[in-house]
């Protein structure tokens, strides 16, 4: 595959054009966060709502950005919903080692978030892919 | 019959002046092949400024004003000759108006620093446009914070980009200290008139910057006939190397402005307790200048002058206008910026891209764009854009380059559809 489809597969762009989860959650019993990537100036805001036994229960985005940044995003609330705080953290360094890492991604283990391997090309792109994970990080602080 | 005589400066043979310049020459032939369209941010360097360098490092590197051999007295004349040729292309009264800095970022903020601190009080209104790049912007943000001055802005029209004139009528009253106002907008193309605005501004005894990132090398510019109190550029977009500029001052109003950085090469005398200053400009060069630099500057200076400015100019403004009806032809592009005259760039945006993806797609196939908020956020926002896409020429592009351009942002408007 040419770098630029490794980039941009189906799945990133289904989720960019069609974005899951979107939209604020009230707060409360929902809790905010944002992330702003300075060298573009794109802005994600996330929510994130815990069920009794202090799991996501919910997560939902907004905000506008390139579709590497919004399929992320989307990806995200799908990937993270239902986990532990800690669980969630693991997600979080995984999806940051899908993007950075050296070794060929598991495709069976992983599902759509593999897709972001692509993004090892475009190191500038790593923020973007980050942005809605990074403000996801932030509301896991107990 | 009359021979006509012959132009002072015949339009040169571009396809030869874009042959002096090395890297343009082998991204040529690599593949896919190199369309350098980002100009605006930093220019390609000629092969007269490119041995400018190579030769002082290799004949006359040495300091500067201190050392008392032959080698040192080389490359101080060198130098003190790079500034008198940046002070003859830009018109300068003098070369002791000319301040060598890093680049126009460096120039404003010394304006700050140094004018700014002596001259404002509290109250005193600072007067600034919405089209700032961030380097004229919040350098004034931050005197602010410390003296007490107020920030005021010329109200931007809508996504044309151009200056609301009328409102200049009210902002622009004796309660104004400073005016500072970029020449030509590095975000949107937007040209401003400069040399009204200052004759403005100097009747009423206000003081003007002009932020000249994206005039200097481009435009003919004649600081006598400008009529601006400071012009502020940087080398790297007009052919010369990075981190060399300068901050080009009125007669006299360097000498009554107060040191911003201390050290060495600035002084008279030192005590422990105090010093004393050199005068202007060596005042504010602290420390051991970019010597090789400031003579690359001065190699880049001739080099443009040998095309002549009004060639350059005119060669810009036809690529421009060639480039943005070119692009008006794709689907779903939207030029954004005035509608006539306006700097040697076309910012856009596409409906069925971010501009990040339509430069990541561009860039894989070797066209060098610049997409964001090009250090005008403020700007973008009032826009209501999530940043754009900006192409920018020089006049060693061509129009063959534009072509191709055209069509990769076109195959980009069908990926991202």
């Amino acid at each position: 595959m040419n770098p630029l489809d490794d980039l941009y597969q189906q799945v990133i762009l289904d989720h960019a054009k069609r974005p899951r989860n979107h939209g604020p959650l009230a707060v409360p019993p929902a809790v905010h966060s944002s992330g702003v990537n300075p060298s573009c100036g794109d802005e994600i805001e996330v929510w994130a709502e815990f069920s009794p036994d202090d799991r996501l229960s919910r997560i939902h985005f907004a905000g506008q950005g390139c579709a590497i940044s919004q399929a992320a995003a989307s990806v995200m609330t799908a990937r993270c919903t239902g986990l532990s705080r800690e669980d969630a953290r693991a997600r979080i360094a995984e999806f940051s080692e899908i993007l950075t890492g050296t070794s060929e991604p598991d495709l069976f283990a992983l599902g759509e978030v593999a897709a972001f391997a692509g993004v090892r090309r475009f190191p500038q792109r790593v923020k973007c892919a980050m942005l809605a994970w990074r403000a996801l990080e932030k509301l896991l602080a107990p | 019959m009359a021979i006509p005589p012959a132009a002072p400066f015949p339009e040169p043979n571009w396809d030869a002046v874009r042959s002096s310049f090395p890297l343009l020459v082998s991204g040529a032939a690599e593949s896919p092949e190199l369309l350098y369209f980002d100009s605006a941010a930093s220019s390609q360097k000629p092969e007269p400024v490119l041995s400018a360098l190579d030769n002082f490092y290799r004949h006359d590197n040495a300091n500067v004003h201190r050392g008392l051999y032959a080698l040192s007295a080389r490359a101080t004349d060198a130098f003190e000759n790079a500034r008198a040729t940046v002070a003859s292309f830009f018109g300068a009264a003098s070369p002791r108006d000319v301040v060598f800095t890093s680049g126009t970022t460096a120039a404003i903020n010394l304006v700050a620093h140094s004018w700014g601190r002596a001259n404002l009080k509290p109250g005193d209104r600072i007067l600034l446009t919405e089209l700032e790049h961030h380097s004229n912007l919040v350098p004034w943000q931050l005197l602010a914070a410390q003296t007490g001055a107020q920030l005021v802005f010329v109200p931007v029209l809508g996504p044309c980009g151009t200056l609301d004139e009328s409102a200049l009528d009210d902002l622009l009253t004796p309660g104004v200290k400073l005016f500072a106002f970029t020449h030509i907008s590095n975000s949107l193309g937007t040209i401003n008139p400069a040399a009204a605005w200052c004759a403005r501004a100097r009747s009423l005894g206000i003081t003007t910057l002009v932020d000249g990132a994206q005039s200097a090398g481009h435009i003919p510019v004649n600081l006598s006939s400008l009529g601006c109190d400071f012009y502020a550029f940087s080398g790297h977009k007009m052919c010369g190397p990075t981190a060399i500029g300068a901050l080009i001052a009125r007669p006299g109003l360097l000498d009554a402005m107060p040191p911003f950085l201390g050290g060495g090469e600035m002084i008279e005398s030192v005590s422990f307790l105090q010093s004393s200053w050199r005068e202007a400009p060596w005042r504010f060069e602290a420390g051991t200048p970019p010597i090789a630099q400031a003579i690359g500057l001065a190699a880049a200076c001739r080099y443009l002058d040998s095309i002549g400015l009004d060639h350059i100019a005119a060669r810009d403004a036809a690529l421009t206008a060639a480039l943005k009806s070119s692009l008006a032809s794709i689907p779903g592009l939207r030029i954004v910026g005035p509608p006539h005259e306006r700097g040697s760039l076309v910012s856009f945006v596409m409906d069925q891209a971010h501009p990040h993806d339509l430069v990541t797609f561009a860039g894989e196939k070797g066209l060098c764009l610049r997409g964001g908020h090009h250090c005008t956020q403020p700007l973008m926002r009032k826009l209501g854009l999530p940043g754009t896409v900006r192409a920018s020429l020089y006049f060693y592009n061509s129009f063959d380059e534009i072509n191709a351009a055209t069509r990769i942002l076109a195959d980009a408007g069908r990926y991202f559809a």
